[in-house]
C-alpha cells in the first residue's frame, strides 16, 4: 500500500517536473527577448550573453523616435479585427449548412477547405500579388483583411462546424416548432448554445491575423503596413540591431499576449469543447 | 376546432419510400397514438405533419386549410421530442415563454401563462433553474409545458416517454392521459410501446412498412384485428398462431384440424371453406387454459414460464413445433419446465386468417 502510494507521488513528481521544463523552454524565447530589449546593442550582442547588466530603455525610446508605433498597432488592430468578423459571417451559416444540412460531399468538402492550409503560402505569391497589383490592393488594408479572412476561413468553418455538430437537431427544431424564423433560430438558439466555441473560434483568428508575417511583409510597405512588417524592419544586414530588434518585436507581442492571456480560459475551454463529451 | 386530414401521404429519401401513400382523419379532441415496430415510418409521419419533413406527394390539411408546404412556425402546431430538446441556455421559465416571445405576446400574459403551465405541471418552484439541474422527468414536464403555453391547434408527442426509467414512465403516462382531459386538445403520439397505445389512445393508428395497417379505437383493434400484424402486435404477449387445416364447414360450424390431428369446432357458420384448405388460427394467451395431459387431446411440452406475481405466462411447445403462449393465474403453480400438459383452447376466442394473413 505504502509503496503504491510512493510510485504514485513520484510518478506525479516526475510528470510535473516535466511539465514544467516544457513550459519553460516554451517561455523562454520570449523570456530572453524581453530581456535583450532592455540591454544596450553591445550587451545584447556579447557572448557569453550577459545575465547581469544594467537595464536601459533607450532601445524604447529609439523606437518612438524613428517610427510611429501607433500607426502599425491600428493597422494590426484593423485587420485583425476585420478579417475576423468577415470570417464569421462566412463561418457561422457555411459550416451551419454543412453541420445540419449534410450532404454526402459535406466531409469532402471540408477536407478540401482544411487541404488548402497545406499548400506552402510562397506557391501562390506571385499570381495574388498580381492579383492584387491589378485590383489596386497592394499596401491597403482592405487587401490585408481580404488575404487574412482567405488564410484563416478553412480553420474558422472546421472549428464552427465541429462546435455545431455538437448540439442536437431536436433543439433547432424545437425552435422551428415554436414559431423562431430562420434568422432567430440562429441569433437566439444556436449562437448562445455554441458560444463558448465560437469564442475560441474568434480568439484564435484574431491572434493568427495579428502574428501573421509573411503576406504582411509581402503585401504592404507603409501605409497598411501591421506591426509584423515594423518588426521585420528593424533586422538589417549589418550594424548591430538585437537589442532594438527584441524591444519592436516586444512592443509587437504584447497587446495579443495581454489579450490572449486575458481570454485563456474561454480559449481553453472553446478548445476542448467536445474532447470530454 | 382542429380536424387534420391526411390524403395520399408519401414521403421518400432518394429511392427510399418511406412514408407509402397514408390516408387518415383526425378529428377534434381525439387522442391519436401512432404505434408499430421500429422503420415503420410513424415517426416520419408525425414529423412530415409538423413540417419538419417535407411531403414528397399528398396533402395535409388542417381545418379544412392545406398546410402540406407551410414552415413548421406556421402550423400552429406544438411538438414534445423524444430527447426533451429543451434550450440549454434559457432557464425553464424562458424556455417556456419562448415561443410567446416570438409571437410578441404582452409581458404580462405570458407571465401568467407560464405561471399557469407550471401549476398544471408542478414546476413551479423549478422556473428559475436551467435544463441541466433538472432530473429526466422534470424536464420532459418542462417540454411539455413549452408546448401548452401556446394553446396550439394540435399537440405532437414523438416517443416522450422512452428516455424514462419504467415507474415515471408510468406516472408520466397517467399525467398525460389527465392532460388530455383537462386540456381537451387534439393530441398525436408516436410510441413504439403498445402498452402506452392502448392506455392513452382514443384511436390507434398501427403502421408498419409505411402503410396503416389498421384505424380503430384500442379494443377494436384488439378483439377484432383485421390482419395476423395487427393481431400480432397488440396484446403482450403476443397472440399465438397455429396451423389449421378444415375439415368441414356448413350450419353446424366451421370444424377445424390442428397438425397434431385434434379437431376443434368454432360457431362459424358465415363462412363457406372447402375441405382441406390451409388457415392460421390465431389465439390470445388468456384465451387458453392448462389442464391434465389425459383431460384434452391437446398435449403440449412447457418450455419456459415467467412468474410476475399477479399472473404468470407459459410458453409452450406443440408436438411440431409451433409456439403458444398462456397466461395463467398468479396463484396457480406452474409445473416444472418440459413436462407435458394439456390444452383447452376457447373456441368463441379464436382469431382465422387466410393465406394472405387477412383475418376472416
Amino acid at each position: 500500500m505504502l509503496n503504491i502510494l510512493r510510485s504514485q507521488s513520484f510518478n506525479r513528481f516526475v510528470i510535473g517536473s516535466f511539465s514544467w521544463l516544457v513550459a519553460l523552454l516554451v517561455f523562454f524565447p520570449i523570456f530572453w527577448m524581453i530581456l535583450t530589449s532592455f540591454k544596450t546593442e553591445i550587451d545584447a550582442f556579447a557572448t557569453p550573453p550577459t545575465l547581469f547588466f544594467t537595464p536601459t530603455l533607450e532601445n524604447y525610446t529609439l523606437i518612438n523616435e524613428r517610427s510611429d508605433y501607433f500607426h502599425f498597432a491600428w493597422n494590426s488592430v484593423v485587420t485583425s479585427v476585420g478579417s475576423t468578423i468577415i470570417g464569421m459571417m462566412i463561418a457561422v451559416p457555411a459550416a451551419y449548412s454543412m453541420a445540419f444540412f449534410e450532404t454526402k460531399r459535406t466531409k469532402s468538402t471540408l477536407l478540401w477547405m482544411l487541404s488548402t492550409k497545406m499548400l506552402p503560402p510562397v506557391g501562390v505569391l506571385v499570381p495574388i500579388y498580381l492579383l492584387f497589383k491589378d485590383f489596386a490592393l497592394l499596401d491597403t488594408k482592405i487587401g490585408l483583411v481580404i488575404i487574412f479572412t482567405m488564410i484563416n476561413l478553412p480553420i474558422m468553418v472546421w472549428m464552427t462546424y465541429t462546435y455545431f455538430k455538437e448540439i442536437p437537431k431536436e433543439v433547432l427544431e424545437a425552435g422551428r416548432m415554436d414559431g423562431a424564423s430562420f434568422l432567430q433560430e440562429i441569433f437566439k438558439i444556436l449562437l448562445p448554445m455554441s458560444k463558448g466555441g465560437l469564442a475560441a473560434t474568434v480568439l484564435l483568428s484574431l491572434i493568427f491575423s495579428w502574428n501573421e508575417a509573411f503576406w504582411s511583409l509581402n503585401l504592404t510597405a507603409s501605409e497598411a503596413a501591421p506591426l509584423s512588417a515594423l518588426v521585420a524592419s528593424y533586422s538589417s544586414p549589418e550594424g548591430l540591431f538585437w537589442a532594438k530588434l527584441s524591444a519592436v518585436s516586444t512592443l509587437a507581442c504584447a497587446p495579443i499576449l495581454i489579450f490572449g492571456w486575458a481570454c485563456q480560459k474561454q480559449l481553453v475551454r472553446g478548445l476542448s469543447f467536445g474532447a470530454v463529451k | 376546432m382542429s380536424n387534420l386530414t391526411i390524403k395520399n401521404l408519401r414521403k421518400s429519401y432518394g429511392p427510399v419510400e418511406i412514408l407509402k401513400g397514408i390516408d387518415l382523419e383526425i378529428l377534434d379532441k381525439e387522442f391519436v397514438v401512432f404505434v408499430g415496430p421500429s422503420g415503420c415510418g410513424k415517426s416520419t409521419l408525425l414529423r412530415t405533419i409538423a413540417g419538419l419533413e417535407e411531403a414528397s406527394s399528398g396533402n395535409i390539411l388542417l381545418d379544412e386549410k392545406d398546410i402540406t408546404k407551410a414552415a413548421p412556425a406556421k402550423r400552429d402546431l406544438a411538438m414534445v421530442f423524444q430527447s426533451y430538446a429543451l434550450y440549454p441556455h434559457m432557464t425553464v421559465r424562458e424556455n417556456m415563454s419562448f415561443a410567446l416571445k416570438l409571437a410578441k405576446v404582452d409581458k404580462a400574459e405570458i407571465e401568467s401563462k407560464v405561471n399557469e403551465a407550471a401549476k398544471i405541471l408542478k414546476l413551479d418552484s423549478l422556473l428559475d433553474r436551467k435544463p441541466k439541474a433538472l432530473s429526466g422527468g422534470q424536464r420532459q414536464r418542462v417540454a411539455i409545458g413549452r408546448s401548452i403555453v401556446r394553446k396550439p391547434k394540435i399537440f405532437l408527442f414523438d416517443e416522450p416517454l422512452s428516455n424514462l426509467d419504467a415507474a415515471l414512465r408510468v406516472n408520466m403516462r397517467l399525467e398525460l392521459s389527465r392532460l388530455h382531459q383537462d386540456l381537451k386538445a387534439t393530441m398525436l403520439y408516436v410510441t413504439h410501446d403498445q402498452v402506452e397505445a392502448m392506455t392513452l389512445a382514443d384511436k390507434v393508428v398501427i403502421l408498419n412498412n409505411g402503410i396503416i395497417e389498421q384505424v380503430g379505437s384500442p379494443l377494436e383493434l384488439y378483439e377484432k384485428p383485421k390482419n395476423m400484424f395487427v393481431a400480432g402486435f397488440m396484446g403482450m404477449p403476443k397472440m399465438s398462431f397455429l396451423e389449421v387445416t378444415v375439415f368441414s364447414s356448413g350450419d353446424e360450424g366451421l370444424t377445424l384440424e390442428f397438425v397434431n390431428g385434434v379437431k376443434i369446432t368454432l360457431a362459424r357458420t358465415d363462412l363457406k371453406l372447402n375441405k382441406g384448405e390451409r388457415l392460421t388460427l390465431g389465439i390470445r394467451p388468456e384465451h387458453i387454459s392448462l389442464c391434465d395431459t389425459q383431460d384434452s387431446d391437446f398435449n403440449v411440452t412447457l418450455d419456459i414460464s415467467e412468474q410476475l406475481g399477479s399472473e404468470s405466462f407459459a410458453y409452450l411447445k406443440t408436438d411440431a413445433g409451433e409456439a403458444l403462449t398462456v397466461r395463467v393465474d398468479g396463484e396457480q403453480k406452474l409445473p416444472a419446465f418440459q413436462s407435458r400438459l394439456g390444452l383447452v383452447i376457447n373456441p368463441e376466442k379464436c382469431h382465422l386468417f387466410n393465406a394472405q394473413s387477412l383475418a376472416i
